[in-house]
């Protein structure tokens, strides 16, 4: 369940079907910590006590839309990677909190904020993302919704891949 | 120019381009100091993704301290395999501020170990490295691959966060502690009042503060969303810090006129016990409202309260006394000298004789992680940080959070009771 590099590239528009959450989804939510000695046994309960269908049949391209504090709680970044892993490619809510926002732009999951987002899409609705210019389109009712633009110094974090990828690419051979 | 406030002054004297910050900015900074603990397994296995063997060094290896504290002794082959690997990682790289699982709590083990001083850029690798706020560093955490990148060139990109201030004045009742504040801000203003922001704690109150009690606002602080939260910089402070390091720092203050996005003020005479009700932080009740919920665990411990003052109020209220049967008391002290104090004081002695079990100093139960998993339908009184739903074990089990004090008082009546009471 890695993920390649390829699965990172960065693309300013995306597709994909909707889960929307409610607020305060939490790390331990996402990536409850009694399974951390197994990934494969997290991955088959992440997010089962916001809804349980969700693990099981998320698939790969889909976008979370979610309420306010997305992520709050701990620094796990077992959270976003999961998420990553269960093939989330991008997270649009209200708010995040602060630890899962810079490690979403560290692992290259774009997010964007959007008042009241949630309050707009139902789970299974299909979207359009305009990652630079922050629109979201809910293509089902054909509304259009502007958020905050990323800061052109996290979108590059994005555009390289993650941090990561960054910093091993400037250290070179 | 207008004043600035504490994180605005730390931020520009680390400020990589020398540049004037304002709020909003995204700088680069170069940072005093990196914590991590069982993160420092991920980081090690990037290190080996460098390609060239000799970049796969840390910027400085005396500005990193590495602790073992979750999984702690390994409970497992596994997380023996991960200690052994850090171990290998920490020895091969030079880093001799190393911790292994004897020493306690990140948190409560850095500054007792003389790593924090005032002024100080801060990151961990866990979010509550927010508590060396109290120390008046800036402080926070941040996830492994932001680790990785400031393990590797000292600095990391932040954004400089709008400042919110508390006053807090009055004085507070007994057996009322710190901790019913800061439940109290998350009830009355939400777990996300801080979220990006700086906090600064002023007021009569916070100034006659212990530096424990302080240190338990500064870490709960994350769970209001805080990026930096800094008690009060006062004397108390500065000898707290001079007793256990040699190194000079000065303390920094804010301006009398810098710019707060937003001032509150609490009065705290009459402050009631607070509890945070599952599954949120911010679902607050004072303990009148939920007085009588039948529990099955009482925890003492974790980085918010597992500290001497933490395990001392509680004996005040048990010595002499047993334990609800039906209960079961797990202490767990945030560090070893912790642990000694309490054994040569006699403190250890009254929880035991009370019925509590002392566990070996560790974050242990609070995260679900070893040393007191909830089992479906179980209900825990707990001195920690977080009660989201699944946080101490199963998903049909149930956490309130409160002071040591309530913890204590709910242990022996086997129920949340009211530690004034006692």
């Amino acid at each position: 369940m890695k993920i390649s590099r390829k699965d990172r590239e960065y693309k300013d528009v995306l597709k994909g079907n909707v889960w929307v959450f409610p607020d305060n989804v939490d790390t331990d939510a996402i990536s409850p910590s009694q399974y951390i000695n197994d990934p494969k046994e997290m991955a088959k309960h992440t997010c089962e006590t916001i809804n349980k269908d969700f693990a099981s049949k998320v698939k790969d391209g889909d976008i979370i839309v979610a309420g306010r504090y997305f992520g709050c709680g701990s620094s796990r970044e077992t959270a976003p990677t999961i998420l990553q892993q269960k093939g989330i490619v991008a997270i649009i809510a209200e708010s995040f909190a602060r630890i899962f926002y810079r490690s979403s732009f560290a692992l290259a999951l774009p997010i964007l904020e959007i008042d009241d987002i949630s309050k707009h899409f139902k789970t299974g609705e299909e979207m359009e993302v305009d990652i630079p210019n922050a629109e979201v389109t809910n293509l089902t009712s054909g509304n259009k919704f502007k958020g905050t633009k990323i800061h052109p110094i996290l979108l590059n974090f994005l555009k390289a891949g993650g941090l990561e990828n960054q910093l091993i690419e400037e250290l070179g051979k | 120019m207008t004043g600035k406030t504490i994180a605005e002054k730390i931020l520009l004297a680390h400020n990589l381009s020398g540049n004037e910050i304002k709020s909003g900015d995204i700088i680069n900074a170069k940072i005093d100091l990196i914590m991590s603990h069982f993160g420092t397994a991920k980081v090690s296995s990037d290190f080996n993704k460098i390609r060239n063997p000799k970049k796969r060094k840390v910027f400085d290896p005396n500005k990193i301290v590495v602790i073992f504290d979750h999984y702690n002794p390994a409970p497992t082959e596994r997380w023996a395999a991960i200690h052994n690997m850090i171990r290998n990682f920490v020895k091969k790289q030079g880093i001799t501020n190393f911790y292994d699982i004897k020493e306690g709590i990140c948190h409560q083990v850095l500054p007792e170990k003389g790593h924090i001083k005032p002024g100080m850029l801060i990151v961990g690798g866990d979010s509550h490295t927010t508590t060396y706020g109290a120390f008046n560093a800036a402080s926070c955490g941040v996830g492994n691959t932001d680790l990785f990148y400031a393990y590797v060139k000292g600095e990391l990109w932040f954004r400089v966060p709008h400042t919110i201030k508390f006053n807090i004045t009055g004085k507070l009742p007994h057996n009322v502690m710190s901790k019913d504040i800061i439940i109290k801000i998350a009830g009355d203003y939400s777990a996300e009042v801080a979220n990006y922001k700086s906090i600064e704690f002023t007021g009569k109150t916070m100034e006659s503060l212990s530096i424990a009690s302080r240190m338990t606002m500064s870490n709960f602080a994350l769970e209001l969303g805080a990026k930096f939260s800094f008690g009060v910089p006062d004397q108390k402070v500065i000898n707290w810090v001079k007793e256990r390091t040699n190194k000079s720092f000065e303390l920094v203050k804010p301006d009398y006129d810098a710019t707060y996005e937003k001032f509150y003020e609490m009065e705290v005479n009459d402050l009631e016990p607070q509890v945070s009700c599952p599954n949120t932080i911010d679902n607050v009740k004072s303990v009148s409202e939920v007085i009588g919920t039948k529990i099955n665990q009482a925890f003492l411990g974790s980085c918010t309260n597992g500290r001497y003052e933490d395990l001392e109020v509680a004996a005040k209220i048990l010595e002499g006394k047993e334990i609800h049967r039906d209960v079961r008391m797990i202490v767990t002290p945030a560090s070893k000298m912790i642990w000694l104090e309490a054994a040569k004081s006699g403190i250890a002695e009254i929880l035991i004789n009370a019925g509590a079990i002392i566990t070996n100093p560790s974050c242990g139960a609070c995260f679900g992680g070893q040393g007191g998993i909830l089992g479906p339908g179980e209900v825990c009184i707990s001195s920690s940080n977080r009660n989201f739903q699944g946080r101490m074990g199963s998903i049909n089990s149930k956490v309130y959070l409160g002071s040591p004090a309530t913890v204590a008082a709910s242990a022996l009546k086997g129920e949340i009771a009211d530690p004034r009471d006692f």
